[in-house]
């Protein structure tokens, strides 16, 4: 009984976030909507019992991909009330790309051979995040590896793409500031009195 | 759906987030209906102490927080494959371990990149 009130309480809640995810004038509200939706899916992953990938949805998701998603809202210097001002001439294609969306998915349903129970953790007695790691990196060794490739190539991108060496600024440089000796910069001059240095 | 037993112990987080929400939206329905409210432009406009207002707030950011978000991912990411990993050691044995090391490895090159490029560094 609780269980089907939580189901349709993260399934209702997540429905409504995500329309409000599109619906939200303001981007940055957009994205707040969505990390409501990323908890949302995080609670149905519960109810299936597929623990790990709730909890991974809510740290990488929540504390890593909203907060990217933050900083890319932020830094785009786009007006959105100019952006805004011409969308409603793209109202016939888009709901032209719908409608037959819509059809591809109703074909697809009625074409489905039957309903196939949806797989719960249940069955085994090993808990996930234990099956996960048996299988992740022997079974398969090459998918885990080309991501860790794929994150590699990320972080080699961002860099060369963002990281801009700025000359004007201070920095420490503590080899530097170490082999610097009193003799290099200091002078020591005797002043008699009345006449300048 | 889950076990009866397994969905038990997720109970109280339910809870929690129910009394968390329904406080919450409490609050902000009891301020409204409570409170006074009597806005006009000069109580809806930015207070900027002493001064008019110089600019919109939401100006551009520096991409250089991009930069920090997206290396953050990337080594969140490396600490979610890291969980599992450690749980099943010791069922994969040295195999799975030398896979980790290979993984590790190639991430810790691009670690050794961008400390060298100085992505690291705020200035």
């Amino acid at each position: 009984m609780i269980q089907v009130a939580a189901f349709y309480l993260f399934a209702s809640v997540l429905t409504a976030c995500a329309l409000a995810v599109i619906c939200a004038r303001n981007p940055v509200h957009s994205v707040l909507f969505l990390i409501a939706c990323f908890f949302s899916a995080a609670g149905l992953f519960v109810l299936l019992g597929a623990e790990f990938i709730a909890l991974i949805l809510v740290i990488v998701y929540v504390g890593a991909v909203a907060v990217l998603f933050l900083f890319v809202v932020m830094m785009l210097d786009i007006s959105f009330q100019d952006l805004r001002r011409g969308a409603m001439q793209y109202v016939p294609l888009g709901l032209g790309i719908g409608l037959v969306l819509l059809v591809e998915l109703f074909t697809l349903y009625r074409a489905w051979p039957e309903r196939t129970p949806v797989i719960t953790a249940e069955s085994t007695a090993i808990e996930n995040t234990e099956a996960l790691g048996r299988i992740i990196y022997t079974d398969y060794l090459f998918a885990f590896q080309v991501s860790g490739l794929i994150l590699f190539v990320a972080m080699i991108g961002a860099i060369v793409l963002t990281h801009r060496c700025r000359p004007d600024v201070r920095r420490q440089k503590v080899a530097e500031q170490n082999r610097r000796k009193p003799s290099d910069v200091l002078e020591i001059k005797k002043v008699s009195s009345g006449s300048g240095a | 759906m889950a076990s009866e037993q397994f969905l038990a112990d997720y109970l109280p987080i339910l809870v929690f987030l129910v009394i968390a929400a329904g406080l919450s939206c409490l609050m902000i329905v009891a301020s409204l209906i409570v409170g006074k409210q009597r806005p006009d432009k000069e109580k809806l406009s930015a207070y900027e102490c002493g001064f008019d207002a110089f600019d919109d707030a939401r100006s551009k950011f520096d991409v250089r927080f991009y930069l920090v978000s997206i290396l953050f991912i990337i080594f969140d990411l490396e600490i979610a494959f890291l969980f599992p990993w450690a749980v099943a050691l010791k069922e994969i044995g040295a195999f799975g371990f030398w896979s980790m090391m290979a993984f590790l490895g190639v991430l810790t090159v691009g670690f050794i990149y961008e400390w060298k490029k100085g992505a690291l560094e705020w200035e």
